[in-house]
């Protein structure tokens, strides 16, 4: 067992971890943050996309050693800090981006990622962006709707309600 | 995965004298190799990550040529040789999804030599030579079919040196599923020719056609390709294409490659 | 928008906890002394075990317990909830399937022996130190192979390798082939329905815990129907009385079909508690999963259809062999039979129709339910049929199926069901507006500017939803009733806790029902509640699949509800002094006709709960009431829908430009809700059509077993989607007029994908009139290089 130490959502944690141990088994065995998701172990679905230092990676396919002294932000961190839903998750709500909801934490953290590069991406950007994100519910149409109200684009033109 | 140590090393010398160790293995970005380990086809004793080595970070101009660090992520290429080597950057934003574009690394992907990477087209193509801790390997000397490489064992590839081309272009054909290269074709054209590599078609891993390169270098257009046919002896044949398939894929995306370059 | 009743688009109360990390998934649960349970699989589809030894596995770090076959004797098999009768009368052979391979493996991904350790890593290292010898047997992987004379048998104790053969309807046999040979015209078509894995984004998880105090049992599992789960494993397989049973699914992430069926993994954690005195967790990988969770599809069908000179349909007739795998799952049976069979008919008259389906044991995985589960492959072939009928008898595809649209309701086929109410004309205009089919010459001539091929596929589809009347499931040989259940606890202050059978895994039940409720009563939805997924508080359910929760489920809440208004008008009355026949419920409020009298809903609530001017003599106190309903007739949503494909001529690879869906769902409650099912649908349906497809090798190994392999659809895979669902023909046998929308996108789209892609090839001067899911790239440039 080897200690490791980061930030994660804003708070400075650590425990002790083997080297095998991935960064989501940290995060979900290790502090119980259960909002990161593990959905295939061939690093394609994007469950468990987190952002380390400001970047979206799939924290299945990194190691709990790696992110030593690094910033960790999760689906827990995301909200505003009054516990309101932030825009980007207000407009998934609004648009009906989730269904089952277990895709839901790495969309909002790729889209997240997505808005922070590009903050009004064209819709054929999202879905090229979402490349790493799995779902199985929504067929995507109310996710990328969600995407392209959350940067402030006028949607209604797009079918159905 | 079976258990491991992990060194997180500063420097190369330090990270050459981890990998020495028995049953020591690099660990780059991890984006294959961690789902390897995660299937258990593995079971290295220590991982030593390259992750922290500063002097192998970053995308730098050197003399004509774009220099990579090993440890430099696909994103990072994507955005910083997007000016001085566009097509190589257009490359690395198409490997993989943003999320793997961010750990994963060119030094990763030339080692593993996987036979539908895209990076081993855009070396190869571009004659780039590869630099190691102990060596410079010239990018025709570097691949060895799939999977191998000329590298040694505990050899970490520090960077990439790429000559920049007049006009180049990567054109890739997804698989539908890994969205690796179901073929991936890179054209280069320099001053004195031009250079076509193809990953993802064959069975011997990335590899240069020749006959398009003598064509295009008489004639750098589409039509100068349209005589010619790939042999589809060798090429890969699974269930997302026949060897056929890919020979045919070989020859479109050249002629893509060349109109978009 | 402000929350409403019926007909608004609430937005959902569930999402505020998905959206922030604070879903309950089962392996978010973690039980205080848990142990982890691996499982060792077969790697080879059919052999021998010759030899099991976990003698040194069992001194293995952390190692608890290593369970085999041997410890699971006088333990029952994993049940096969519905039995098919064959066309001579015969039940269907039923091979046992126990829980761990006792002698032999049958498929690969076969539970063999169990490691239960402290750590998931501890025992899946001990798993690796089982000695194990298979003596590899041939495997019969390919449907018609299995069925011959002298291929090797996967159950040694059945007669062959046919599960049945099934005919439907049997009487009508000669008949048809009697139309069929003198029909003026016969369209034929042979085709795959291909083998599809659901792959919700959740992987299964299963934590058995047993009270050594009280004896009593629990399960959380990720499971679309705990009730079911409850009965079938305690009944049949453990031997353990519901009430000493709690089977619970929190909120479980998707399940398609895929997680309605009892597991022997859920079996195991169940039983292994109680054996190793600890909790016992098994979290599923992807990669496990993909040889482990039941697959759906996996039909190969010849369909012939006899056409009169002016194209009307005289009659129909298949042949089918359906894939079983190498054990019956839940409801593998039915699937061929009862929900693929009957919808032969489609959404047109035609007066004969004969059915045969072979359903045939391989040494593969099982496979069963998947979403629509045999309706998509009767209204694929059906639809495609026509299709190749139309542009052979050079009548347009949508005016062939005008012609043959049945237009009359109640509607009795030939294949044993009765449309309740339909308008095919309605959707079929619906959907040429909405596509623009018009304009779509323009589009042609736009594409091949720039050297596309474009194409149109059209078709429509039918369903039967609302699963199912329970007395006629029962003479079609199911072991369950399908009735869905419903409590109302109407509290002191008035507000509300519906108790569902049904389950919720991504339908939004949560949000969709408490308008129902909030509807009947005239309050506000947010003073309704959902409780689902736990057999201890919610009465006994069938769960949700079969887009049956709304149907029947809904169904239930509104009797429940009713019986709540019943009650309360009955309180009411008495506090207004006036009869109970004059008491109206509006908006909350109740009132005496003709009069100003009033009391609120709270008023009424209160007082059944503070009976103190309360009819006590003639009235029980308290406000619960608790309904079964069990539907008249199964609903048939249906609807008309139209792709538009680009096919690039020098890869094969097929864009699919534009999808539009018009369907005819009955009623709506939430109509946002109904959106998303649809687009979700389309995606799995568009996923089957040109990317899914789960391929075996003749070993028997699982070629596509996992997403490097197996392709999922992406965001840039699908476009936009339009849906519309304003032609409405309520349901006439269901209190809500609702049909049923979970299911209609995955079954009317694979057919319009097909239909456009060989009608943009067609176009091109291609000679090809089918090709195979998955349209894969490959796929369709060898099919234009061949003709």
């Amino acid at each position: 067992m080897t200690k490791v130490s980061m930030t994660v959502n804003g708070k400075t944690v650590s425990g002790d971890v083997e080297g095998r141990t991935l960064l989501v088994e940290f995060l979900r065995e290790g502090l119980g943050l259960t909002g990161t998701h593990v959905g295939c172990d061939t690093s394609q679905c994007g469950a468990c996309v987190v952002h380390v230092d400001g970047k979206a990676v799939k924290s299945c396919t990194m190691f709990a050693l790696e992110a030593e002294g690094a910033h960790v932000t999760t689906i827990e961190g995301m909200a505003n800090p009054d516990g309101s839903l932030s825009a980007l998750q207000q407009a998934f709500q609004d648009h009906h981006g989730l269904q089952c909801g277990f895709c839901t934490p790495g969309m909002i953290m790729s889209a997240a990622a997505l808005l922070a590069e590009n903050p009004r991406p064209s819709e054929a950007e999202i879905r090229e962006y979402l490349e790493g994100n799995l779902c199985r519910c929504t067929g995507y149409h109310n996710i990328v709707k969600a995407i392209m109200a959350a940067s402030g684009q006028d949607v209604s033109s797009i079918a159905a309600e | 995965m079976y258990n491991f140590e992990i060194e997180r090393p500063g420097t190369i010398e330090e990270a050459v004298a981890a990998l020495a160790a028995e049953e020591a293995q690099a660990l780059g970005g991890g984006q294959t190799l961690i789902p390897t380990l995660k299937a258990r086809l593995a079971a290295p004793a220590k991982l030593v990550s390259l992750a922290g080595i500063a002097e192998m970070k970053g995308v730098r101009s050197e003399d004509g040529a774009v220099v990579i660090g090993g440890g430099a992520t696909h994103a990072e290429v994507a955005r910083e040789a997007a000016e001085t080597y566009p097509a190589l950057a257009a490359l690395a934003g198409g490997i993989g999804d943003p999320a793997v574009r961010n750990r994963g690394t060119i030094g990763g992907s030339l080692a593993n030599n996987d036979p539908s990477a895209c990076y081993p087209a855009a070396v190869l193509a571009s004659g780039a030579t590869i630099t190691t801790n102990t060596r410079q390997i010239a990018a025709d000397d570097f691949f060895q079919g799939m999977f191998t490489t000329a590298l040694n064992d505990g050899e970490i590839i520090t960077s990439v040196s790429f000559p920049v081309p007049q006009a180049a272009n990567y054109q890739k054909f997804e698989q539908p599923a890994s969205r690796f290269a179901l073929v991936g074709v890179f054209v280069a054209k320099f001053a004195d020719g031009v250079r076509v590599a193809v990953t993802g078609a064959s069975e011997d891993g990335v590899f240069r056609w020749s006959e398009a390169e003598a064509a295009l270098s008489a004639d750098f257009s589409a039509d100068a390709i349209s005589g010619l046919s790939v042999s589809p002896e060798g090429m890969i044949g699974d269930l997302h294409g026949t060897p056929e398939y890919r020979a045919h894929l070989v020859k479109v995306l050249t002629g893509r490659a060349v109109s978009a370059a | 928008m402000p929350d409403g009743g019926i007909g608004a688009s609430n937005k959902r109360r569930e999402d505020v906890r998905f959206l922030t990390g604070k879903g309950n998934y089962t392996d978010d649960i973690n039980i205080h002394g848990q142990a982890h349970v691996h499982f060792l699989r077969s790697d080879i589809a059919h052999g021998k075990i010759k030899r099991l030894d976990t003698s040194d596995a069992e001194k293995m770090p952390g190692v608890l317990r290593i369970f085999t076959a041997a410890d699971f004797e006088g333990v029952g098999g994993i049940p096969c909830g519905w039995q098919v009768t064959d066309r001579h009368g015969n039940p269907m052979q039923e091979p046992k399937h126990p829980v761990l391979a006792e002698g032999k493996v049958r498929y690969v991904g076969e539970m063999i022996a169990a490691v239960v350790a402290e750590t998931p890593a501890q025992a899946r290292d001990a798993a690796e130190a089982i000695v194990l010898d298979i003596e590899e047997l041939p495997a019969v992987i390919d449907m018609k192979e299995a069925v011959k004379d002298g291929a090797p048998k996967v159950h040694d104790e059945l007669e062959s390798n046919l599960c049945y053969d099934w005919g439907f309807v049997e009487e009508n046999r000669e008949a048809v082939d009697e139309a069929i040979r003198g029909a003026h015209h016969v369209t034929t078509l042979e085709l795959v329905n291909n083998r599809l894995v659901a792959n919700p984004m959740e992987p299964r998880v299963a934590i058995g815990i047993y009270d050594q105090a009280s004896g009593d049992h629990t399960l959380y599992t990720t499971s679309q129907n705990p009730h079911v789960i409850r009965l079938l494993m305690g009944a049949f397989v453990l031997g353990i009385p519901e009430h000493k049973l709690r089977v619970v699914s929190p909120d479980v992430g998707g399940g398609f079909g895929s997680k309605i069926f009892h597991y022997a993994e859920e079996a195991f954690c169940t039983f292994a508690a109680k054996a190793v005195g600890r909790p016992v967790k098994w979290t599923c990988s992807r990669s496990e999963a993909f040889i482990s969770d039941a697959q759906g599809r996996d039909h190969v069908t010849k369909i012939e259809l006899a056409l009169d000179e002016e194209g009307h349909f005289l009659a129909i007739r298949t042949e089918t062999y359906a894939n079983m795998g190498a054990y019956l799952s839940t409801f593998a049976p039915s699937v061929p039979t009862w929900l693929h069979g009957t919808l032969m008919a489609g959404n047109y008259r035609t007066p004969l129709i004969y059915v045969n389906v072979k359903a045939v044991f391989t040494n593969t995985v099982p496979v069963d339910a998947y979403r629509g589960a045999g309706r998509p492959e009767a209204s694929f072939q059906l639809e495609r049929v026509i299709d190749k009928a139309a542009r052979e008898m050079g009548i347009d595809p949508v005016e062939l199926r005008r012609r043959n649209f049945i237009t009359e309701f109640p509607y009795a086929t030939p294949v044993a069901v009765e449309y309740d109410t339909g308008d095919y004309n309605a959707t079929m205009d619906k959907l040429l507006e909405m596509a623009d089919v018009a304009g779509f010459e323009k589009r042609l001539e736009e594409s091949r500017k720039r050297g596309k091929l474009r194409g149109l596929g059209i078709n429509c589809y039918i369903e039967a939803c609302g699963i199912a009347p329970s007395n006629l499931v029962g003479q079609l040989g199911a072991r369950a009733g399908l009735y869905e259940s419903a409590t109302v606890r109407v509290n002191a202050t008035g507000g509300l806790v519906v108790m569902t059978g049904s389950h919720s895994h991504g339908q939004g039940h949560e949000t969709a029902f408490p308008q129902v409720v909030a509807d009947m009563i005239g309050i506000d939805p947010s003073m309704v509640e959902v409780v689902h997924g736990d057999t201890a508080n919610t009465p006994m359910g069938m769960g949700t699949y079969g887009s049956r929760s709304l149907a029947v489920g809904g169904s239930a809440i509104v009797r429940a509800t009713e019986k709540i208004i019943a009650k309360a008008k009955k309180i009411a009355a008495h506090l207004m002094e006036a009869s109970e026949a004059d008491i109206e419920l509006k908006d909350g409020q109740f009132t005496v006709a003709g009069t100003d009298k009033s009391v609120a809903w709270g008023d009424v609530t209160l007082a059944a709960y503070v009976p103190h001017n309360y009819p006590l003599e003639d009235l029980e106190p308290g406000l619960e009431e608790t309904a079964f309903y069990d539907p008249a007739n199964f609903t048939y949503p249906a609807g008309a829908y139209a792709c538009e494909v680009e096919v690039d001529p020098d890869t094969g690879k097929v864009e699919i430009v534009s999808f539009c869906a018009a369907d005819d769902f009955g009623n709506i409650v939430n109509p946002m809700i109904v959106d998303g099912q649809v687009h979700g649908g389309l995606g799995q349906g568009i996923g089957q059509a040109l990317l899914e497809h789960a391929v075996y090798d003749e070993n028997g190994q699982l070629l596509t077993g996992s997403f490097m392999d197996y392709a999922m659809p992406r965001a840039s895979d699908v476009p936009f989607y339009k849906v519309d669902h304003s032609c409405q023909t309520p349901c006439t046998h269901n209190p809500l007029g609702v049909k049923g929308c979970g299911e209609a996108g995955a079954i009317g789209s694979p057919p319009a994908v097909v239909n456009a892609v060989v009608d943009a090839l067609q176009r091109a001067g291609h000679d090809v009139t089918h090709i195979d899911m998955p349209l894969s790239p490959s796929r369709v440039w060898a099919a234009m290089q061949q003709g």
